[in-house]
């Protein structure tokens, strides 16, 4: 039951998956893979400079540094570190995974990671720009003046479960 | 690409201070590579799949004939699922808001939409765990909804 998930079985159920709308659906099988393409092209241009940028975190930035900004000491200074890393930094979500992992094991508490991973996801310079031009800046302006306080009560609850669940 | 130059430059410094070092780094950033690649490539493949069945047509389709409450949960499970670009999915809101759809399914639409990642759920349990990344999903949604409701009632 537990490893029902694993890599190999979802390459598998995916290659079995392709094959079989191809036999029905040409052309789907090909939109499939064309679509597919063009997200990998999209992440290959951001995800080697940030596993590179991660590599160099790791090497050149020591410890102390990192739990001194955002260990769970930190207090306002952390949760605004975490928000201006967040904000500043590009890529799609699923590139702040490494990050955050890295950030968790020089010393960052886990409040602080999941304020980073969220303000990551949602709140983008370019993408608050763009939301104001297809939205309008009543729907982007108060979306954002929500989200933040959101994000910040995410982060809470889920530092509770979690720690919580650790000390058990 | 302002990225590669930044993170150009700051390669170059760190070759500049340490020859070990940056090659130590380069060493850690293959590691992590190595362990992304495959989950990667799957994410995108299943990306792949289920925009190729998901057409923005049939999203516009759903969304847009609906309002109310099942209007509005519907949009923020419709966003947690899918994965699409900020530059095609805003577009798309906005074309959905002036056709008529709610602000609140419009609001909970985009929120989950960046928060939520049911696909890439599996790659955040391997670097998170699995509590982190269900409390963190499961949590987001809710805060979605609430966004939505709020937004809603503000802006008619």
């Amino acid at each position: 039951m537990k490893r029902i998930f694993t890599t190999k079985n979802l390459a598998i159920l995916l290659s079995l998956a392709t094959i079989i709308v191809y036999l029905f659906n040409h052309q789907k099988a090909f939109s499939i893979l064309l679509l597919a393409k063009g997200y990998l092209l999209e992440m290959l241009s951001v995800l080697p400079p940030i596993l590179i940028l991660i590599g160099l975190f790791q090497v050149w930035v020591p410890r102390q540094t990192v739990e001194k900004a955002m260990g769970s000491s930190s207090g306002l200074k952390g949760i605004f570190m975490a928000i201006l890393v967040g904000t500043v930094a590009m890529g799609p979500l699923y590139a702040a995974f490494p990050l955050g992992v890295s950030l968790l094991e020089k010393g960052a508490s886990l409040f602080n990671v999941a304020v980073f991973l969220c303000v990551w996801a949602s709140i983008k310079i370019p993408m608050i720009l763009f939301e104001i031009k297809f939205l309008g800046l009543d729907f982007a302006g108060l979306r954002l003046v929500l989200t933040l306080p959101s994000i910040i009560i995410i982060s809470f609850f889920l530092t509770l479960i979690l720690e919580k669940r650790r000390k058990i | 690409m302002i990225i590669w130059i930044l993170v150009g430059l700051v390669l170059a410094l760190s070759l500049f201070k340490s020859k070990e070092k940056t090659a130590a780094a380069l060493r850690a950033s293959w590691k992590f590579f190595r362990t992304l690649a495959l989950p990667v490539l799957l994410t995108i493949w299943a990306i792949g799949f289920l925009l190729t069945f998901l057409s923005p047509e049939l999203i516009s389709k759903v969304l847009g004939q609906n309002s109310g409450w099942r209007g509005t949960i519907l949009a923020a499970l419709f966003g947690s699922v899918v994965l699409i670009q900020a530059f095609i999915a805003f577009p798309l809101a906005g074309s959905l808001l002036r056709q008529g759809a709610s602000v609140s399914a419009i609001a909970a639409f985009v929120t989950t939409l960046v928060m939520v990642g049911v696909i890439t759920a599996p790659l955040e349990v391997k670097f998170f765990g699995k509590k982190f990344t269900l409390w963190r999903n499961l949590l987001s949604f809710v805060f979605a909804l609430i966004i939505a409701l709020i937004m809603g009632a503000w802006l008619r």
